[in-house]
């Protein structure tokens, strides 16, 4: 893999990026409704002044190149509902706050997914393959919005162990990240459970164990780097989606993240902040992926990019 | 002239939901030091597993062991704990495979597989065990084994990477080494030189050698004795010559004839008729017994007693002659 490799997939974005930025430009413009529509009833001359002042009044196709004109100057504009804000201090604010809460909550998914799939696959079908898979089970399929009140309720209210709201604090970062990771924990034990599951079926374990190698050697050098690969794929397109998808746990834990920009915005019509919410997820995906398929290349050496 | 390895009445099951499978079921024989022993038989027949479960080399459940010794050196290996088993595995009793492109770990480089067995065995440091794995790819015929060293195995061919795992097994010295079908999954003129290649070094360094195959050819080029397994049973055994010029058992004799020759071209090749039994229902009786051109009443009944001619040459059979 080299520079030509990253020239190429930098050059594919292009295109993207401005498919995307012309898809949610226009399809958020015809959808019904727009930014001021919702308010109580404004003098028409109050509208007709809101309007000037965002350049709505424009023909729809100079507002698309005026659009662009900012955006190549860096600048994502004001928003239209946040009065006094423009998109790029709500995403200065946000976006550190999501990404620490994002990162903290893929931590514990990749710790706790990978210890309870990996003891679930070196003993599969035995209670320790049941009880983790159990919880799995559980995780998937309980909402953040259940296990989130849970946890404030037993280590928040009943132990008053942690704190059950803010951003302050180390404290404060543990519920609301343990709550955000539960889900991704639960999944990536069972890409992991299967993944490693998959890998000791090979051939290539049985001649591991003919060389005499302990269990834990044939786990540790075997195994981990091919099993875990699905679970290096999967954390791509998972980190995208825990930084800017948290909003119900933001909302629980009164954190000021992005996900509730994310979410608002499309509620409000919020033309710019949808726009500039929406390119900064597009580029953290495409970012994770890249990430990902880097080291999935490191992981596994039958994999080159040309 | 002692056995290296001795297995008596060794029985092996595996059991299933749909019942018990009796792959092994009661075999005897010796391999003898610097000897190649082959086993022969169909698909099914015990022969593979016959050799992994005593090394523990096959999951348990679903295989159980049954019964019988396998002595290796004076040691029974059924009596050994997983540790022990595992100290002997790689180091005295070394194995390769069948398949050559699936049983090295296309995730490491040929080189940090290939010193596992002496960093574990011997004790050496990483370095030397290197040093030591380049100059065993050397003597398999590898050309730049430094480079070879640094390589992954899908960067090889079929043929190269069974050298690689021939090399590896015999980085220990194994006093024996269990070849499970190593040049099945070969182009025809690779086999011979992988065939070629362990006949040499086996003559070096004076090693017992298990080569297990359904290939008659390969039996005829390479082995000193032969076993022919059936359904989990030994049905003949004997040197080379007794199992090709003067084999006693009306299977033997069906596989020999169901075997393409070059020297005696025929328009259509003689096949044994019907199928191997399910190991499940197998009865008291000869597993052969409806397939035999010979069968008697007491064939289905039991199975029959070791008959003999000289020291070597045993086979169960209740028919006195065969044709």
């Amino acid at each position: 893999m080299g520079i030509n490799y990253v020239l190429k997939r930098l050059a594919i974005m292009v295109p993207i990026f401005f498919l995307v930025v012309t898809l949610v430009f226009f399809m958020i413009r015809f959808a019904p409704g727009g930014p001021f529509s919702s308010e109580k009833t404004v003098s028409a001359a109050i509208l007709k002044n809101l309007e000037a002042k965002y350049h709505m009044d424009e023909p729809l196709l100079s507002q698309y190149v005026r659009y662009w004109k900012d955006l190549f100057r860096g600048d994502l504009g004001p928003s239209f509902k946040h009065a006094n804000r423009t998109v790029n201090e709500i995403i200065a604010e946000a976006l550190p706050i999501s990404l620490e809460l994002g990162l903290l909550a893929l931590t514990w998914a990749v710790l706790i997914g990978v210890s309870a799939g990996g003891l679930a696959a070196l003993k599969p079908n035995t209670v320790y393959d049941y009880v983790p898979m159990a919880f799995s089970i559980l995780g998937i399929c309980l909402p953040t919005f259940v296990v989130g009140p849970v946890l404030v309720l037993v280590f928040g209210l009943w132990l008053q162990w942690l704190p059950v709201a803010g951003w302050e604090t180390w404290q404060d970062r543990v519920l609301p990240s343990l709550t955000l990771g539960f889900a991704y924990a639960a999944y990536i034990s069972r890409l992991t459970r299967g993944g490693l599951i998959e890998i000791r079926g090979q051939e290539f374990i049985r001649t591991a164990r003919a060389k005499g190698l302990s269990e834990s050697e044939i786990v540790i050098k075997h195994s981990l780097r091919g099993g875990l690969l699905p679970v290096v794929s999967y954390l791509g397109p998972a980190l995208a989606g825990i930084i800017t998808g948290a909003l119900v746990t933001e909302t629980i834990f009164n954190i000021p993240g992005l996900g509730r920009f994310f979410i608002e915005s499309a509620v409000n019509r919020d033309y710019t902040v949808v726009m500039g919410t929406s390119l900064l997820y597009f580029t953290l995906i495409f970012i994770c992926n890249f990430l990902v398929d880097i080291i999935y290349a490191i992981l596994d050496p039958r994999v080159k990019y040309e | 002239m002692k056995p290296l390895l001795s297995i008596q009445d060794y029985k092996a099951h595996f059991y299933t939901r749909r019942g018990i499978v009796k792959a092994v079921n009661g075999i005897t024989y010796d391999v003898h030091p610097g000897q190649t022993l082959a086993i022969v038989g169909e698909s099914g027949s015990g022969k593979s597993v016959s050799q992994l479960s005593y090394l523990g080399l096959l999951p348990t459940p679903p295989l159980k062991i049954m019964g019988g010794q396998v002595l290796f050196d004076g040691n029974d290996l059924l009596q050994m704990s997983e540790d022990q088993l595992r100290k002997i595995r790689g180091d005295k009793i070394s194995m390769i495979f069948q398949e050559p492109m699936t049983s090295l770990n296309p995730y490491l480089k040929i080189g940090s597989q290939m010193i596992e067995p002496l960093v574990i065995h011997r004790k050496k440091t990483k370095k030397e065990a290197w040093k030591l794995a380049t100059q065993a790819l050397e003597r398999v015929g590898l050309s730049r084994a430094d480079q070879a060293m640094e390589s992954y195995p899908h960067e090889f061919s079929g043929g190269m990477r069974q050298r690689v795992m021939i090399a590896m097994a015999l980085t220990t010295d194994p006093k024996l080494l269990i070849a499970d079908e190593p040049t099945t999954a070969l182009d025809v003129t690779v086999q011979a030189q992988i065939l070629e290649l362990l006949k040499s070094i086996q003559q070096e360094n004076k090693m017992a050698m298990i080569l297990i195959t359904h290939d008659l050819g390969v039996v005829a080029g390479s082995a000193d004795e032969v076993v022919v397994m059936y359904a989990g049973r030994v049905f003949e055994t004997g040197s080379v010559d007794d199992i090709f010029y003067r084999s006693q058992h009306p299977y033997t004799r069906a596989l020999l004839r169901s075997t393409p020759r070059l020297d005696k071209l025929e328009k259509e090749l003689p096949v044994i008729q019907g199928n191997p039994p399910d190991l499940i229902s197998v009865s008291e009786g000869c597993p052969f017994y409806e397939r035999c051109s010979y069968q008697k009443e007491i064939c289905k009944r039991e199975f029959p007693r070791e008959s003999s001619l000289g020291a070597k040459h045993k086979w169960f059979c209740h028919v006195e002659k065969i044709s």
